[in-house]
């Protein structure tokens, strides 16, 4: 009984470490990233930006769930509907330091733009 | 941060993109002629040619024709990517959704007819317990056609899931894959070492997870579906534009393609047709049906001169018009950006829910394992089957989704709603700042009333005839640019009265003008002028004051010193203007009038639409400041006014509302804007906010109740009391059923009406 309470503890400790604590270190540069919206994740999930420069960034959904159909940029007032197997082109404008969260609308694919 | 944010996109957006497809390009050598000739167009900046796909991405703030002439012109064809897209990404889109509908049916028909059998020999025999060698045999055998199951039905979770997880994010895929997962393996254990599980707890969850499974895919479909109605508002927008347009060039008559329209052009309209582009009737008249874009239920009439919009329908006449705004510049096409992009705005309130979400699946699953361990220390035997037990149901009853749906969802369809009825959203902030407005305050000019001020009356007070009178004031008035004049200026028109020349014209700030026409020396203006001027007219002020008090302006016309008669002009109330204040009174709102105008036309205009409170003689300058001391009041003003003249108060009211029709409206300049001019889109934009709100509280309220309820009912709370714990399939059917709730109560806001005027 003590080993299964250990592991319970274990298991939540690593759980808050894992989806919580843990600040990935890479970021992918936007130029030539292409994001794939697929199985739940935005894959690159965090992109690197230039700060106040305008920027393009392309969205390929290959999920058909509805749950990916929008990408949505709370702080920007931006979203974009996206098609399946299409890419398409979000048009950024220039942006202050700082980190945005981009979501689909539910906010369970999560992904971050990094600008410096 | 949004304001400065969205001012500054506008400020430094990368130049448009436009793409062509190009047909007949067979040679990679083609590819430099076709950039090269589009970079010859003027304002291009950049053409690049994408040889394997056909299309061309050219930069520039070109229009479409432009760029597809250039290319013809070099022997080459060319059509717009974008121009067609909408139409033809929403077919591809129904396809892609229309399979995958299907496929979540498949999957759950599968699944169900899998676990259906098997939930109803547990509840037939009640005996799911794993003792001996053949029982070991035979549940190890459904285990695999559960672990089939699961490949087949449920992969997409489980890829999820597992994605996600390497990603250090967690979503719904990677609840229901741990649950239905943590009840296979669990049954995988008892099956394969029944040695190592208490007797008791020998027990088998392979329905669970095959029914779960089933519910899930049921209800992903039933939502896809219901989701689909959400932008059906859209659609019917996007719907209203016609395909071609019978242009007029070199005196022929042809019907081209929408994207090849350019400015300028002459195009028929025929009865019943769709107007294809934005324009003015160059030739002929017509009533026209406008309905669809702004909410006005009667068709109008158009004649030379008029506005045209495209998307609405030309009723009865044939016309020409000129076009003056095409492809993505059109009313239409600008009304469906913003309708789109409003949709998907956040709102304020859903703030809390945004951040829950965030937070909501490790949470939920620290849950689960937390109430695991609390049932093995706690719990009645077989402690392991609880535990099992209360950790899937944790897993599998929890809804981030519901919770995350709640506001958006209700915003797609109510933006979308009030969009029908020509009330344009900017984003979901006004929206619910909207729903809560305390007092509204209304331009006199052009919002209550029509804003083309008329000649109604002209009272004669020595000799000479009425079209005597008229001459001389519209001699006087001919070049001057004041509306009380230009409305002097039009009544003679109509009566066909040629005014004579002016001499020594003189604008009187404040008073009026004066001038000599035809020899003879002309006042024209308000008392204090005729006072001024020694002009005597106590004999007939009683008749001015009984003008002033029916909300008109009069205005004293004296000949070489003697009174002739009085003009008098009036903007008449908007018909509706009435029925709409009570509207908004009786929906607690409390009503103030603004105005330039003197205390007693204001008082009378106030007193005819049934408004006590008013501002009067205010300084264009000083609307704001007006707009200030209400907000000082604690009040939450919204602003109604024609969006020009009144930008700075709609700035500074907590919602501007800008009231206009047709291709003049500045869409973007406030955060509502009535594409109807009468007020009674106010009160249906009130009306639609409220309704939307009260939605999205009904959501937010059931999703947070059904997570908040669900969870600690799931992990076991009321068992030592009622002796009630969930069973996992219950809690597959709960969740499968609590988003597709979500996204209905949503939907039901398609049935909004606002009261008819």
């Amino acid at each position: 009984m003590l080993v299964l309470n250990l592991l319970g503890l274990a298991l939540i400790a690593l759980i808050v470490w894992w989806f919580w604590l843990y600040k990935p270190p890479t970021t992918t540069d936007a130029g030539n990233a292409e994001i794939v919206v697929e199985n739940g994740v935005y894959s690159p999930a965090r992109i690197q930006l230039a700060a106040d420069q305008p920027a393009v960034l392309h969205f390929l959904r290959k999920d058909k769930s509805p749950c990916a159909e929008m990408v949505v940029f709370p702080d920007l007032d931006i979203s974009a509907e996206l098609a399946v197997d299409k890419t398409v082109d979000v048009r950024l404008p220039p942006l202050s330091k700082g980190e945005y969260a981009f979501t689909c609308q539910m906010q369970m694919y999560r992904g971050t733009l990094v600008v410096a | 941060m949004n304001e400065a944010m969205s001012h500054k996109a506008t400020d430094r957006m990368p130049l448009p993109e436009k793409e062509l497809m190009i047909e007949g390009a067979g040679c990679a050598s083609c590819v430099v002629k076709i950039e090269t000739a589009l970079k010859l167009v003027p304002g291009v900046e950049r053409a690049e040619m994408n040889f394997v796909e056909r299309t061309v991405t050219v930069a520039g703030d070109v229009p479409m024709s432009e760029l597809i002439d250039a290319v013809e012109q070099i022997g080459y064809g060319a059509k717009a990517n974008s121009s067609e897209s909408a139409e033809v990404a929403a077919a591809e889109k129904e396809a892609a959704d229309a399979t995958y509908y299907r496929r979540l049916l498949l999957n759950m028909t599968i699944a169900l007819g899998v676990g259906i059998p098997l939930m109803a020999y547990g509840l037939i025999t009640g005996d799911m317990m794993v003792n001996t060698a053949t029982q070991q045999a035979a549940w190890g055998a459904v285990g695999l056609l559960t672990l089939a199951v699961m490949v087949f039905s449920g992969r997409h979770f489980y890829v999820g899931a597992w994605k996600s997880f390497t990603n250090h994010s967690a979503n719904m895929d990677t609840l229901i894959a741990l649950g239905t997962g943590t009840a296979w393996v669990y049954s995988m254990l008892v099956v394969a070492v029944p040695a190592l599980i208490p007797e008791m707890a020998r027990h088998v969850y392979f329905e669970a997870t095959a029914m779960i499974i089933g519910l899930i895919n049921l209800g992903l479909a039933l939502e896809m579906r219901a989701r689909g109605k959400t932008s059906q508002a859209i659609k019917r927008l996007i719907g209203l534009q016609a395909k071609t347009a019978r242009v007029i060039r070199n005196g022929k008559e042809s019907d081209i393609p929408l994207e090849k329209v350019r400015i300028n052009e002459q195009i028929r309209v025929r009865p019943g047709e769709k107007i294809p582009v934005d324009g003015k009737i160059s030739e002929g008249t017509s009533t026209i049906d406008e309905s669809m874009l702004t909410g006005e239920p009667m068709p109008v009439v158009k004649q030379v001169g008029d506005e045209v919009i495209a998307g609405t329908i030309n009723k009865s006449g044939t016309f020409v018009f000129i076009s003056t705004h095409v492809g993505e510049d059109t009313a239409l096409a600008r009304i469906v950006a913003m309708v789109k992009r409003a949709q998907n705005s956040k709102l304020p309130i859903g703030r809390l829910a945004d951040v829950i979400s965030a937070y909501f699946v490790p949470a939920i699953m620290i849950i689960a394992i937390a109430s695991a361990l609390v049932w093995l220390n706690f719990g009645p035997d077989p402690v392991v089957a609880f535990a099992i037990i209360a950790a899937t149901t944790v897993l599998i009853i929890a809804c981030p989704c519901a919770l995350g749906l709640a506001t958006p969802m209700s915003v797609m369809v109510g933006v979308g709603k009030a969009a029908e009825f020509g009330v344009l959203i900017r984003n979901g902030e006004a929206l619910q700042t909207a729903s809560r407005i305390t007092a509204m305050v209304l331009d006199k000019t052009g919002t209550i009333t029509v804003g083309a001020p008329e000649v109604t009356d002209i009272y004669i007070a020595g000799a000479g005839s009425e079209a005597d009178i008229l001459y001389l004031a519209a001699s006087l008035e001919a070049g001057s640019e004041h509306p009380l004049a230009q409305a002097i200026v039009a009544s003679a028109e109509t009566r066909e009265i040629k005014p004579g020349k002016v001499e020594g014209f003189d604008a009187l700030s404040g008073r009026g003008v004066a001038g000599r026409v035809d020899n003879k020396k002309l006042l024209l203006g308000n008392a204090r002028l005729m006072q001024e001027k020694g002009v005597e007219i106590a004999e007939h002020e009683s008749a001015a004051q009984k003008f002033a008090n029916d909300a008109k302006t009069p205005m004293y016309l004296a000949v070489d010193g003697t009174l002739t008669g009085i003009i008098v002009v009036a903007d008449p109330v908007r018909e509706d203007s009435i029925a709409a204040i009570k509207r908004l009174q009786d929906d607690g709102i409390k009503v103030i009038m603004l105005t330039g105008d003197n205390r007693a036309t204001a008082a009378a205009v106030a007193t005819r639409v049934g408004l006590s409170d008013y501002f009067a003689e205010v300084l264009p300058e000083d609307k704001a400041n007006k707009i200030a001391e209400l907000q000082a009041q604690h009040e939450i003003v919204g602003m109604t006014g024609d969006g020009i003249n009144d930008a700075p108060a709609l700035a500074q009211a907590d919602v501007g509302f800008a009231i206009g029709t047709g291709t003049d409206v500045a869409i973007e300049s406030a955060d509502i804007t009535l594409m109807r001019g009468s007020l009674h889109g106010l009160a249906d934009a009130i009306a639609v906010s409220k309704t939307t709100l009260r939605n999205i509280k009904q959501n937010l309220f059931g999703a947070f109740v059904y997570n908040v309820a669900g969870v600690p009912i799931a992990a076991g709370i009321l068992y030592p009391a009622f002796g009630i714990l969930l069973s996992p399939v219950i809690a597959g059917a709960a969740m499968a059923f609590s988003s597709l709730t979500v996204v209905s109560n949503a939907n039901r806001l398609r049935l909004f009406k606002p009261v008819a005027p």
